[in-house]
């Protein structure tokens, strides 16, 4: 008798859970749908269908804010943006899972051989500018600026171990310990930085601090007197108060004389170099000819008004508007394949190339 | 000799009756011990006033009803708790009858045989395999090969895979409560003419339900917080549309993101204001744990009492 009225007990008592908890979410979507049919009354547009972006951490909150503007105005498309780093995100985009692929260096060789294999083609796209910032602690006031052979000096994989105090970087330096902070070995940031600084991708020393987060960079450097590291240049400018930036001399008079300072102007002139990098963003040309959504997004994307203030809000700088209007025209005319042809984004001109 | 002598003081020691002197072991124990407690508890509290300092400005119903966004102010948690409240009901859901009807079958059917142990020893071992372990095997089985079903990258994916991570422990904790129901009863169901179905069924699951509830709500706990095996399974960052509820088969092929990696995606950015949008969320993260937990907590204690 007990074991019976226990059964049904605990049927009536799953049963109610299950219908509370369905029950929950049917009121959810219910107001979602009536919130959502309010803003198609007010929408502007018939558009539908869906645009699956992925790819690098660095560009994802530009795509979010495109993302987030582009369906306020088409509230019929559905855009997703996922994160799974530049690597990750050409891996399924070559394998044909994704529409946008974003990304902080260009495609590489093997990517591109992948894609081939796939018959994924692809529009290269340059959509915003990062400054990687070399930082110091705001007490250092020894060190103002720095030539790209001195960071050498420091990051070469042969200064692991040998390279320890700031005197050794320059003799005017005083005695004091070098205290070391720098992108994880998994980002895109590492390898631009060894590409360009130590001359080959991967190449670093080992013995630093290195973190893929870049806040906690950024309170290593914070917290230490001696300290020396890089990361993006957003990251930089939010925590102003807590670091000093360290100017950079490349040594090469056509892109400005000396040293140059990081920030929006110098990065987006062309100046700021050789840290200044492009952000891309690969479209598959199927997607753009076949899905209306993903050229309307594109376009969105590309257009200067919306390129020029969404992109300086999340951090990065924009693109200065004659690059954009060759992208847009790269876009326009379906124009497969990598300005960079598997290469390094280093001393290739933007605005010649595309 | 030395043995002996140690014998000596055994016998020594086991004479002993001064009793002010074990009521002070007692004490020093009972301290230790209390401190013990407190440095979890003291830990836990200054995490929590932390978070609720930093994250408390910016929880209000727009933080619940607002999708993500670039500016701080705006940004909204909606996608996300939704995401986990379908990623967890179809986990449960799933786990339960494949966790619980394995774990009763070895239990109380499965013959003692070799390979029945071989099994046992591997569901120990799954219970320990690393969760991103879990999110390949998804990755591979769900999203591509069982595409056409799950719809790919879909809130069904997800919590399929959720549901493999979770099923070993769930398996473990119901064998464990099938052990506690002491044997007498099962034998004196079958004398009375019951079938091993009608035993189980009738004496053997009521008594260890409770236990069951207490497995599966570590399990799901253990889920909630996951982000590993969900981003390979291909969880995105920023959605701004929920699942369907009808038609369900629709919404469950539909992309979701959940509260983890909202979280994480918010404390990665350089705008110190985000990081206190990520606090806000880990707020109603513990708030939803809180409550899953307390809702099996009710319903165990409820079946408890009536058993005995």
């Amino acid at each position: 008798m007990i074991n019976q009225h226990m059964r049904r007990t605990i049927t009536l008592a799953s049963l109610g859970a299950l219908t509370f908890t369905l029950a929950a979410c049917g009121n959810q979507t219910s107001d979602n749908q009536a919130a959502g049919g309010g803003e198609t009354g007010a929408g502007s547009s018939e558009l539908s269908g869906s645009v699956v972006v992925d790819g690098s951490s660095t560009v994802f909150p530009v795509s979010e804010a495109m993302a987030e503007e582009f369906q306020r105005e088409y509230s019929g498309v559905r855009v997703t943006v996922g994160v799974s780093g530049t690597g990750g995100g050409f891996q399924k985009f070559c394998n044909d899972e994704t529409d946008i692929s974003g990304a902080s260096r260009p495609i590489k060789q093997s990517e591109i051989e992948k894609c081939e294999q796939n018959g994924v083609e692809f529009i290269e796209l340059p959509i915003a500018f990062d400054g990687l910032t070399v930082v110091k602690h705001p007490n250092n006031d020894f060190v103002e600026c720095m030539t790209v052979q001195e960071l050498k000096t420091i990051w070469e994989p042969e200064a692991q171990g040998e390279i320890t105090n700031w005197n050794q970087v320059r003799d005017s330096f005083p005695d004091r310990p070098l205290g070391l902070y720098g992108a994880g070995t998994d980002s895109g940031t590492f390898d631009y930085f060894t590409s360009v600084i130590v001359g080959e991708e991967g190449a670093s020393r080992g013995d630093y601090t290195s973190s893929e987060d870049d806040n906690v960079i950024v309170q290593g450097v914070a917290n230490d007197e001696n300290a020396l590291g890089y990361f993006g240049l957003a990251y930089f400018e939010e925590n102003k108060e807590k670091l000093a930036a360290i100017a950079i001399d490349d040594e090469n008079p056509d892109n400005g004389e000396g040293c140059i300072e990081p920030n929006a102007e110098t990065v987006g002139n062309g100046t700021y170099q050789p840290l200044a990098r492009p952000e891309f963003i690969y479209v598959k040309k199927s997607s753009a000819e076949n899905n209306p959504a993903v050229q309307e997004f594109v376009n969105f994307y590309l257009d200067p008004e919306n390129n020029g203030t969404l992109v300086p809000q999340v951090g990065y700088v924009a693109v200065p508007d004659q690059i954009l209007e060759k992208a847009q025209a790269r876009f326009e005319n379906r124009t497969v394949g990598s300005v960079f042809e598997g290469g390094s984004v280093q001393g290739v001109k933007l605005n010649e190339v595309l | 000799m030395t043995s002996a002598d140690s014998i000596q003081k055994t016998e020594d020691s086991q004479f002993q009756t001064s009793l002010r002197k074990r009521y002070q072991q007692g004490n020093v124990l009972r301290i230790v011990s209390l401190i013990a407690t407190y440095i979890g508890l003291v830990v836990l509290g200054v995490l929590l006033i932390d978070v609720v300092v930093d994250g408390i400005s910016y929880l209000d119903w727009g933080f619940l009803s607002n999708f993500p966004s670039r500016k701080p102010e705006e940004a909204g948690f909606k996608s996300a708790w939704v995401g986990t409240i379908w990623l967890m009901v179809i986990t449960a859901i799933v786990s339960f009858v494949v966790g619980v009807g394995s774990g009763i079958f070895l239990e109380e059917f499965a013959a003692d045989t070799w390979y029945a142990k071989i099994i046992e020893v591997n569901i120990g071992n799954l219970a320990a395999v690393p969760s991103i372990i879990y999110g390949l095997l998804g990755l591979q089985a769900f999203v591509r090969v069982m595409e056409p079903l799950t719809g790919g990258r879909s809130v069904l994916a997800g919590s399929l895979t959720m549901s493999l991570l979770i099923i070993p422990i769930i398996i473990v904790s119901t064998r464990e409560a099938l052990k506690a129901v002491p044997d007498s009863l099962r034998q004196g169901g079958i004398a009375l003419g019951a079938t091993r179905w009608q035993v189980v069924r009738e004496q053997v699951f009521p008594l260890a339900f409770p236990g069951m509830l207490t497995g599966m709500i570590l399990a799901l706990s253990r889920a909630i917080g996951e982000t590993a095996p969900l981003i390979a399974v291909g969880a995105l960052t920023y959605i701004a549309f929920l699942p369907d509820i009808w038609p369900i088969t629709e919404g469950l092929q539909t992309p979701f993101t959940v509260m983890p990696i909202q979280i994480y995606n918010w404390v990665s950015r350089p705008q110190a204001e985000f990081h206190s949008v990520a606090a806000s969320g880990i707020i109603v993260l513990m708030a939803a744990l809180l409550l899953m937990n307390s809702i099996a907590i009710f319903f165990r204690n409820k079946f408890q009492q009536k058993i005995y």
